[in-house]
């Protein structure tokens, strides 16, 4: 079983690398590059702080754009292209596909932050060494070169976990385009989500607010991901937090994916 | 059969001419564009972007349309806030006006609320007095109690709010209460509580203000903060020499019966080596008008000196 998810996600890994999704790094490190030079130029002492901000901010964004636009094809695609027939006539199961769909995906953003981290740090480094004053600087709040910044990688990836999963659970079932704005659209749902906690603040029907409380557990809680204005300030991150809100993204994800199992296995190809 | 997407080997690649062909005429059109766009534009000139708009102006819509995008969005409108100040400051026109600087300090501080260098540095440009500054107080309070607000352990708002009462409002009573509020939270420095005991007792004197002034610009780097710290403290020293030159001559007066028509005079008697400077190295001026007899010249770059300290009455006896 393992073998044949692991099949799947290297398939989905090598076509990414196939469409070009890595060329997005050269783009990452134009900008990391480019913002590095003109920040200077720009602001007032904030240089490190900026390109921090910046490089945390793109590798969200690039993140964002790869588990949307490729999730959602990811089925899609085979069925328009009459492939899946080819694919499901073989000694693999429907949930065991979507697993691999799903693995490769993630695999594909791994290497992708995991680049984009590298370059950040990179470009950090060559700009203490350029300009060391940068690293003594009165207004700095935290080390140039934190680690921290790590955790703020680890939530970005598995908020872009549970993104991929519902773009490839909306892609079984859907055109790409609407997927993309479905997709999309609980994506910044999720980032309201926390008003929903508090309805009943606001209506006074209790069955209203019970609703908003019933959404408020269904829908994605992706708020919580963004620790990245704490890092760059320097403020410490509870490891319980971290591992709180991992643990909730990866669940959250599973069963997500499990839903697309679920319908892709019901789909009748016929 | 569908069409393939490259050309096979078999089919063979565009020959080499075909393709330089292609892009010469791409580069022909993309100079063709740019040489027309650059026609439209002298022709039919831009019109200039309004620095000050915003399209949004409540931080909190700002920060919430921001999504998990906040601090960056903060950097940029900081950015802009810096831009907008340093454009206003420079500019000679005689209507300019500080409108965008507080709601762009305001939204940036609502996306990223520890940003600390808006509200410190924000509250500088907000509290210097016009055309060098907003000359607005009240909005340089109002981003520190902000500051405070979202995060009470920084003591360096509470010390800003003190120093802009005792520098720009000459209120000791409520900088002393701030310098003491200051001191009372967890990291800030010992000499906070003695800056607020001094302050309530002997009011602005200059000894305090050049150790806050010193305090400030230990606190940061930037070049415009070090420039103004260096003018400032440059001028409480001018003031300290104004003072020994008002002794030298009131002697002057003594010995001779009249106030000295120039330095020259003075030095004639021995009382001076040279024509004494100020330290951005241009001569005081004698003048029998203001109370003292000796005050800056206009040309200086330190002039005008605090109005707080400036001798205000007391004609050289």
């Amino acid at each position: 079983m393992l073998r044949v998810i692991g099949l799947v996600a290297a398939h989905v890994f090598k076509e990414s690398v196939r469409d070009k999704v890595l060329y997005n790094l050269v783009l990452f490190a134009t900008l990391m590059i480019g913002a590095s030079y003109l920040v200077g130029q720009l602001t007032a002492g904030q240089d490190i702080k900026i390109i921090k901000d910046l490089g945390l901010a793109a590798s969200a964004v690039f993140g964002l754009f790869i588990a949307v636009f490729i999730g959602v094809g990811l089925v899609w695609k085979e069925v328009d292209r009459r492939s899946v027939y080819n694919v499901l006539v073989k000694p693999l199961r429907r949930h065991h596909f979507i697993a691999g769909k799903f693995i490769g995906l993630a695999l594909t953003l791994f290497v992708n932050l995991a680049v984009m981290a590298a370059a950040v740090y990179a470009v950090l480094v060559v700009m203490v060494w350029w300009q060391p004053t940068l690293a003594t600087a009165a207004a700095v709040e935290a080390p140039v070169v934190d680690p921290r910044l790590l955790v703020a990688f680890v939530l970005i990836y598995v908020q872009l976990l549970v993104v991929t999963a519902v773009a490839l659970f909306f892609s079984t079932f859907s055109s790409p385009m609407l997927s993309a704005a479905l997709t999309c659209g609980l994506y910044i749902v999720g980032h309201f989500n926390a008003d929903l906690a508090h309805f009943e603040n606001v209506v006074t029907s209790k069955a209203a607010a019970a609703l908003a409380r019933g959404l408020y557990y269904v829908l994605p809680n992706l708020a919580p991901f963004d620790v990245k204005a704490a890092v760059v300030h320097g403020q410490a991150i509870p490891a319980g937090y971290v591992l709180l809100t991992c643990g909730y993204g990866l669940c959250y994800a599973a069963a997500v994916v499990g839903l697309a199992m679920l319908v892709f296995s019901r789909r009748d190809f016929k | 059969m569908s069409a393939r997407a490259t050309p096979s080997r078999a089919e063979g690649r565009p020959p080499r001419r075909q393709a330089l062909v292609a892009l010469t005429v791409s580069a022909l059109f993309v100079a063709g564009a740019l040489g027309l766009q650059a026609s439209r534009d002298v022709y039919f000139p831009l019109a200039q972007p309004d620095a000050t708009m915003l399209y949004v102006r409540s931080g909190p819509a700002a920060s919430r349309l921001a999504l998990s995008f906040g601090a960056v969005i903060a950097d940029l409108y900081w950015i802009r806030a810096i831009q907008h100040y340093g454009d206003t400051r420079l500019s000679t026109s005689p209507t300019k006006q500080y409108s965008a600087l507080y709601p762009l300090l305001d939204l940036a501080t609502s996306l990223d609320p520890r940003f600390t260098v808006a509200y410190r540095f924000g509250a500088i440009f907000l509290a210097e007095p016009f055309p060098d500054g907003a000359g607005r107080i009240d909005l340089a309070i109002t981003l520190l109690n902000k500051g405070l607000a979202a995060d009470p352990t920084k003591w360096q708002y509470a010390q800003d709010a003190g120093f802009i009462h005792y520098w720009w409002l000459q209120d000791y009573k409520a900088a002393a209460h701030w310098f003491d509020n200051a001191s009372r939270i967890d990291g800030a420095p010992w000499w906070l509580r003695s800056m607020a005991a001094t302050t309530l007792v002997q009011g602005g004197d200059r000894r305090s203000s050049r150790v806050l002034w010193t305090q400030l610009g230990e606190t940061t780097d930037d070049e415009w903060v070090q420039t103004n710290v260096r003018l400032k403290i440059a001028q409480l020293d001018a003031l300290d020499e104004i003072d020994r030159l008002v002794v030298t001559v009131t002697q002057y007066q003594q010995i001779a019966g009249r106030f000295p028509p120039s330095w020259e005079a003075v030095r004639a008697l021995g009382l001076i080596g040279a024509v004494p400077a100020d330290p951005a190295g241009a001569a005081y001026r004698l003048d029998p008008t203001q109370p003292g007899g000796v005050t800056i010249a206009h040309e200086s770059t330190l002039y005008p000196l605090p109005s707080q300290f400036v001798r205000k009455a007391g004609p050289p006896s």
